[in-house]
């Protein structure tokens, strides 16, 4: 059954015409990656799924609700939606159990003592048991980025979103937050990741989704996407990525770094 | 050696005179404070008509001179309510600051990534949760200086509440003064008190930014 449907989704930023007609399905415990260049509407297809952006027109279906932003408490919504950012965003002044437990306990009234004992069990699982007391700017953003899937993991959402999770990273701290991931993806979490790690879609991905010009142009199994493309646009975005100048498929290894503490 | 003879002999006067200035800067600026941070909000509202009503208030505040603002409280709305001198002068202080506090906040709140509200958001807080936990704990510490040098302003200015019989630090040197027939020594004189409470709140202001530095 779909998790979260998505019917004829149009959104402009003034003249721009960012999301034409998109139409999606995301079963439960499905892994699926959306790819595309950069202004495509990715991220903003993203966004429309937890209404940080409010699309003009067309139905976002969570569960099979229709969600109308204008009516429906949306954070009751964003509570089973979680969400990774791009940069980050963790809460700087708060250190990493701060982080975690702050939505919890402030949104959910989870006693503290148990929100905290959640996110020591969370922070081991993203192998940052010892970083409990740090701060934010004391972390690398690889280590950031896993305390961000924590906090997000902390609401215990359905469905978990990730916009270009490692584009802000160096390359050698890729590889520990993908193996996160790909470890959620394998518990058989939900997830829509909008991604340039061609690597990490081939391997983890159910379906994978590219876009174009605001368009879903192509998806498929990975194996399908990625050896036989139907589409010409699809082709050449592909052979752009994978053989260009940028880091080609197997460009990480699922390093044991987010176990090993 | 007059000079010398006037500071020591008028201390207990100028303590009073220090306690009372003191006394209708901090009410005014607590009270500023609020004025301020409600403005702010709206200020920053998605509601154009909470835009409106702000950016009203601080145009006609900013506008104005407090001496007339501080008549018009005083001796204006004197034949509808009398607040009396001290809550005249207190709240005439207070909304005029609260104009300059109010853009000192919104610069604070705006110059708070647009992520970290997202980030928030998108884990179910309200905007009223986000902002109290979230972006206002960040913003206060990027606007203790500009709020500071606020502070030392109103410290100043409230001076002016001499003019509507306040017994503070400049009404108890011109009273002096016009006794002894020492104008200048004694305005010297408040002029080494508001030097010294300006000195003394500067220390607290810069040992607060201090400790707010190594907090993050």
């Amino acid at each position: 059954m779909s998790l979260v449907k998505v019917r004829n989704l149009n959104k402009w930023f003034g003249r721009l015409h960012a999301l034409k007609d998109v139409n999606l399905e995301v079963r439960e415990g499905e892994v699926a990656v959306v790819i595309g260049a950069s202004g495509s509407g990715k991220s903003t297809l993203l966004r429309c799924l937890n209404f940080l952006e409010v699309p003009e027109q067309g139905q976002v279906i969570f569960d099979g609700k229709v969600i109308d932003p204008r009516r429906d408490d949306l954070n009751l919504l964003r509570r089973e939606v979680g969400m990774v950012f791009q940069h980050f965003n963790l809460f700087p002044h708060m250190n990493v159990l701060e982080n975690i437990i702050e939505a919890p306990v402030m949104v959910k009234k989870v006693p503290r003592e148990k929100a905290i004992e959640e996110a020591l069990a969370l922070l081991h699982k993203v192998g940052l048991a010892d970083k409990v007391d740090a701060y934010p700017c004391q972390l690398s953003g690889g280590q950031q980025q896993r305390v961000a899937i924590a906090r997000a993991l902390a609401m215990h959402p359905r469905l978990m979103l990730f916009d270009e999770p490692t584009s802000a990273l160096d390359p050698e701290l890729v590889g520990e937050v993908l193996a996160v991931m790909k470890q959620l993806a394998g518990e058989g979490m939900t997830m829509i990741v909008v991604t340039h790690e061609m690597g990490f879609a081939r391997e983890v991905a159910d379906r994978v989704i590219f876009m174009d010009e605001g368009r879903i142009v192509e998806e498929g199994e990975p194996a399908q996407v990625f050896s036989r493309p139907q589409k010409s646009r699809t082709r050449d975005f592909l052979s752009r990525v994978l053989w260009g100048s940028g880091p080609a498929q197997d460009c990480w290894t699922p390093a044991a770094t987010a176990t090993s503490a | 050696m007059d000079f010398l003879h006037y500071l020591v002999t008028s201390i207990p006067f100028f303590i009073r005179a220090a306690a009372v200035t003191v006394e209708l800067t901090a009410t005014a600026l607590a009270m500023g404070m609020v004025i301020g941070l409600v403005f702010a909000l709206m200020k920053i509202s998605g509601r154009r008509f909470w835009r409106c009503i702000a950016d009203t208030y601080i145009t006609v505040i900013r506008g104005t001179p407090l001496i007339v603002q501080l008549f018009a409280i005083y001796f204006g709305l004197a034949t509808i309510v009398d607040f009396g001198s001290f809550w005249s002068a207190a709240i005439a202080l207070a909304v005029h600051n609260g104009a300059y506090i109010a853009e000192i906040f919104r610069g604070g709140i705006q110059s708070i990534d647009r992520g970290q509200m997202e980030a928030a958001r998108s884990l179910g807080m309200s905007y009223g949760l986000a902002m109290r936990r979230i972006i206002l704990p960040q913003a206060f510490k990027r606007v203790v200086p500009p709020l500071g040098n606020q502070f030392i302003i109103g410290l100043k200015d409230s001076s002016l509440a001499a003019f509507v019989t306040m017994k503070e630090l400049f009404g108890v040197s011109m009273q002096l003064a016009s006794t002894h027939f020492a104008e200048l020594q004694f305005y010297t004189i408040a002029g080494l008190y508001y030097l010294a409470l300006v000195v003394l709140f500067t220390f607290l202001v810069n040992r607060l930014e201090r400790r707010l530095k190594i907090e993050s």
